[in-house]
């Protein structure tokens, strides 16, 4: 993600979505190709700082001579190939695993997706009452953040983060398998016995809400949570001279949460710990 | 990378069992008291992460003596191969095979997977947990397929020590799986493999290809193998060159016997041609789909074949290292094998100077531990890099970025074996067997209601009515399942299918690995089908979340439906289609995208629910 481009202009692919020719560069995936002609494909597991895990599967579409469907997020685009996105069968596979997700796990603060449900029609309910659901209960074993699983899709986002994509601290990986697979630290513990160095990047890519400031679990907990009534003000942290920046989200003249901008070319997104969660200096007023 | 350690430390039998497989640590970096040395040396950067794929090995070390895993034995290990303990956890956690939390030393497996569900392996579960109650020192794990099921049912008793001690028991009764359990030192020795082979016993054997040596040759003594024709495939390879042998493979017609049906020649070309280096040879001896045997058999029967196959594989592709990714399940095939390569190598067959040919190859086997999804190719990958066994999303394919990232030919035990009559009788020769797009011949794993069950050699061609005979096919046939958990179900009136990839492809159904599971109408097949879902909900890696809660819905609307019919049983069939359907369009692997096949094809060809 260089702001200048470096070195030979890539070539230019020629292919088709949706019957329309398009040109992308070389090493474009197919979701790129089309944000870039203004086609909207779903995603849950895709993440703009992240290579993805295609673990979800919201973004399948057709691609011609293909034997199954093909995950836009991270299928290369390749020269001449046709892509189809809202077939009826990639339509079929995405409301169901719509319907799957939503009849396991708690989705409710998960943005974009209750409108998804609408769109595709799907009917989570209909795998019936006893159908199986993660059931977890909110991890709450420190001061910074919260971890409840119970709305944890397993996009392998936050993994990533912590693991050799960003952070190289390698605090959580997922645990166990298929059904009873889940996010964990070593041996199950509670974090504060983990090698978690609260930097909080995991938060800041959990597309899910299931890792959340404790201040916005509080505040959701006692309903006073309002994003709508919140400001975002992007400032650089006072803390060192790496000069990070970090955007405060303010309700009520109190800074509820900190994110970074995922577009700045030095931290994509990461800070440390002092610049995630060390603001409370700031509005200790007595 | 900054590691943290907790503070739980290994007992010292624990450490025993680590520094057994890696030496003693050096310093106290890796885990070692702290010396003066220390203050000024440490050992770190690339060397201490090159050895990442120590950790399955590791883990097995441990479990294998202690019984389980600790978390100050998993702290040691991680330590001793700079490994984060939390991705540490994950792998140890992936694996069936290993605990997490203490157990009694002794665990008894007990096959409930198809075959000996057919055999009574409910009431043998019954009867042994009976009699191995709290307190025996045993555990009692219900398992899916051991890969015996030709000697149905089936138990496997594995007993944590140094070293650590396995019992195989099958047929099994109760007195003797809870013989094998409680002293598995004094169990009676297994059958010899060739009772797999019943064709071995019979006139017609000079026919055979593939099993011509299972129960001819001692499995111990490469002398034995060489007065038996081996070794000429390798030298003929040498005499041709590795693109000699590529041709022949091609022109041959070998098309791989895991289940995929892909071309070898054509894998085995794209691999020897990447210029990226090392190139690596993989050869796939996991067998866990429910109801196959048949690498097994040969593995115990007829070890060295193997061996050499996998050297002149690895020839062909460029390959000086392979691994052999062997199921955790099979003690008698593992010791095979480890003789088999230790003789080859002191024989100079093996290592830096193959048959004093200036080719350098060697075998190292790596032990699965309980997951059939690491058959999948690229979840082998994981599994031996020491991550855990998940599949990775294709492209990039094997040939071009496969184990360690290199180019990597992976094959079946059968495939590889296939290549020393290819290269002994010609690719001609070869192609003569069979028809024309199934060339050569087949082996088959027949179990279940039959009179004879066990690994059938045939050309391909044969019809499943013949194969069925030759088995010993027992009246009142209900149903036969072609292909494994991951195939289809075919009715008694389709038994002209001719057994060919063509053949069954036009029949609408597979042949898969070559698993023949015949039922009775004694069966209960809506039971048999539960059996199915349950088995692939169990082995979803859980990455993907068409397969990961897809398998789960499944299961659950099969457990609906079991004694229900007709109208009762319209909605949740309907169901099962939707969501099978976006497993097989939407899951990242072959293992979501058969999962429903079986099930499908009961509904569809045998009117399960009707
Ligand atoms: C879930 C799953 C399990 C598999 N298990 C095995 C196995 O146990 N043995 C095997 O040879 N191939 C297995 N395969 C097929 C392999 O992925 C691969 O196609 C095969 O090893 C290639 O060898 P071949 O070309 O010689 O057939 C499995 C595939 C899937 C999707
Ligand atoms: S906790 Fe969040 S980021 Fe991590 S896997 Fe679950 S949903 Fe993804
Ligand atoms: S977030 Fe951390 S690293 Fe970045 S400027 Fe602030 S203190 Fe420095
Ligand atoms: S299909 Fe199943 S086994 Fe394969 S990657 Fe997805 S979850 Fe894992
Ligand atoms: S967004 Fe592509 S698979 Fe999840
Ligand atoms: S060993 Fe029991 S079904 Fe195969």
């Amino acid at each position: 993600m260089t702001l200048i481009p470096l070195g030979i202009p890539r070539r230019l692919l020629e292919f088709t979505i949706d019957g329309e020719p398009v040109r992308a560069p070389e090493g474009s995936t197919i979701l790129d190709a089309c944000r870039s002609v203004g086609k909207d494909v779903p995603t849950l597991c895709q993440g703009d700082t992240l290579t993805p895990k295609n673990a979800c599967r919201v973004c399948v579409v057709e691609v011609e001579g293909a034997r199954t469907l093909v995950p836009a997020c991270s299928r290369k685009a390749e020269a001449g190939m046709q892509v189809q996105t809202d077939t009826e069968r990639a339509r079929h596979s995405r409301k169901i695993v719509l319907e799957l997700l939503a009849s396991s796990v708690d989705l409710s603060t998960t943005p974009e997706v209750a409108g998804w449900l609408k769109e595709y029609e799907a009917k989570p309910d209909r795998f019936g009452p006893d159908a199986a659901r993660l059931n977890e209960e909110p991890k709450i074993d420190n001061d910074l953040y919260v971890r409840d699983y119970d709305k944890c899709i397993l996009c392998y986002k936050c993994v990533d983060a912590c693991g050799d994509q960003w952070q190289n601290t390698f605090a959580i990986s997922v645990v166990g398998r298929g059904f009873d697979a889940r996010i964990a630290v070593e041996h199950d513990a509670p974090l504060t016995d983990s090698a978690c160095v609260y930097c909080g990047n995991c938060i800041e890519v959990c597309p899910t809400g299931a890792l959340s400031f404790k201040s916005e679990f509080d505040m959701r907990a006692a309903g006073t949570w309002d994003e709508p009534a919140q400001t975002e003000t992007t400032t650089v942290c006072a803390y060192c001279g790496v000069g990070c920046n970090l955007t405060l989200h303010v309700q009520d003249n109190e800074i509820v949460k900190v994110t970074s901008p995922h577009d700045n070319p030095v931290t994509h997104g990461n800070l440390c710990i002092k610049g995630r969660f060390g603001y409370q200096h700031v509005q200790n007023r007595d | 990378m900054d590691l943290h350690f907790g503070d739980s430390k290994p007992t010292d039998e624990e450490r025993a069992a680590i520094d057994a497989l890696l030496g003693p640590p050096e310093s106290s970096w890796e885990g070692a008291d702290r010396s003066d040395a220390d203050l000024r040396w440490a050992r770190g950067g690339r060397e201490a992460r090159e050895r990442r794929d120590l950790l399955l090995p590791g883990l097995h070390a441990v479990n294998d003596r202690i019984g389980w895993i600790s978390e100050g034995a998993l702290d040691y290990l991680c330590r001793r191969l700079t490994v984060p303990p939390a991705e540490a956890y994950g792998v140890a956690t992936f694996y069936a095979m290993f605990s997490m939390k203490p157990r009694p030393a002794t665990v008894l497996h007990v096959c409930t997977d198809l075959a000996c569900a057919a055999a009574g392996a409910s009431e043998l579960c019954a009867g042994v947990e009976a009699r191995l109650g709290l307190g025996s020192g045993v555990a009692v794990e219900r398992s899916p397929c051991l890969g015996l099921c030709e000697r149905a049912p089936a138990a496997l008793a594995i007993k944590a020590g140094d070293p650590v001690r396995t019992a195989v028991s099958a047929p099994a009764t109760v007195e003797r799986a809870v013989l094998a359990a409680s002293s598995p030192d004094s169990a009676p020795e297994e059958p010899s493999a060739a009772l797999a082979v019943p064709q071995a016993a019979e006139a017609g054997r000079e026919e055979l290809v593939l099993l011509s040596r299972v129960g001819v040759v001692d499995p111990a003594s490469l002398d034995d193998y060489r007065a038996h024709g081996g070794y000429t495939a390798l030298r003929q390879a040498f005499a041709i060159g590795p693109a000699g042998v590529i041709r022949e493979v091609t022109d041959a017609g070998l098309v791989g016997r895991g289940g995929a049906a892909f071309p070898t020649g054509r894998k085995w070309q794209a691999t020897a041609s990447q210029p990226d280096h090392p190139h690596y040879l993989v050869c796939n001896a996991d067998e866990s789909e429910p109801g196959t045997f048949k690498d097994r058999v040969v593995m115990e029967g007829d070890p060295y074949s193997l061996v050499e196959a996998m050297t002149i594989a690895g020839y062909a592709v460029g390959a000086h290292k392979g691994y052999l990714y062997l199921r955790g399940e099979y003690p008698r095939a593992l010791e095979r094998m480890e003789h088999a390569i230790g003789q080859a190598r002191a024989r100079g067959l093996l290592g830096d100077d193959v048959l004093g040919q200036g080719y350098a190859f060697d075998i190292e086997i790596r032990r699965g531990a309980g997951a059939y999804i690491c058959g999948e190719e690229t979840a082998l990958f994981n599994s031996i890099e020491g991550y855990r066994g998940e599949p990775r999303s294709k492209p990039p394919f094997p040939v071009e970025k496969g184990l360690f990232g290199k180019p990597t030919a992976e094959n079946n035990v059968e495939t590889l074996v296939n290549v020393l009559p290819i290269l002994t009788m010609g690719a001609q020769a070869y192609a003569a067997i069979g028809t024309g797009k199934s060339t050569g011949p087949k082996l088959f794993c027949v179990s279940g209601s039959v009179d004879r069950p066990g690994i059938y050699e045939l050309p391909f061609g044969a019809t499943l009515g013949e194969l069925l005979d030759l088995a010993g096919v027992r009246k009142r046939l209900r149903a036969v399942l072609l292909g494994g958990a991951a195939g289809g179900f075919v009715r008694p009136d389709e038994l002209d299918i001719p057994l060919t990839f063509e053949g069954t492809r036009e029949a609408g159904t597979t042949l898969g690995s070559g698993v023949v599971l015949a039922f009775d109408d004694t069966v209960p097949l809506p039971r048999l089908l539960l059996r199915i879902a349950e088995f692939f909900r169990d082995e979803s890696c859980g990455q993907c979340v068409p397969c990961r809660v897809g398998t789960v819905r499944q299961e659950e609307a099969l457990h609906r439906i079991v004694g229900r019919t007709g109208a009762d049983a319209a909605p949740d069939i309907a169901l099962l289609r939707e969501v099978g359907r976006a497993m097989k369009d939407a899951s990242i692997c072959g293992l979501g995208q058969t999962a429903w096949n079986a099930v499908e094809s009961a509904i569809d060809r045998l009117g399960a629910y009707e």
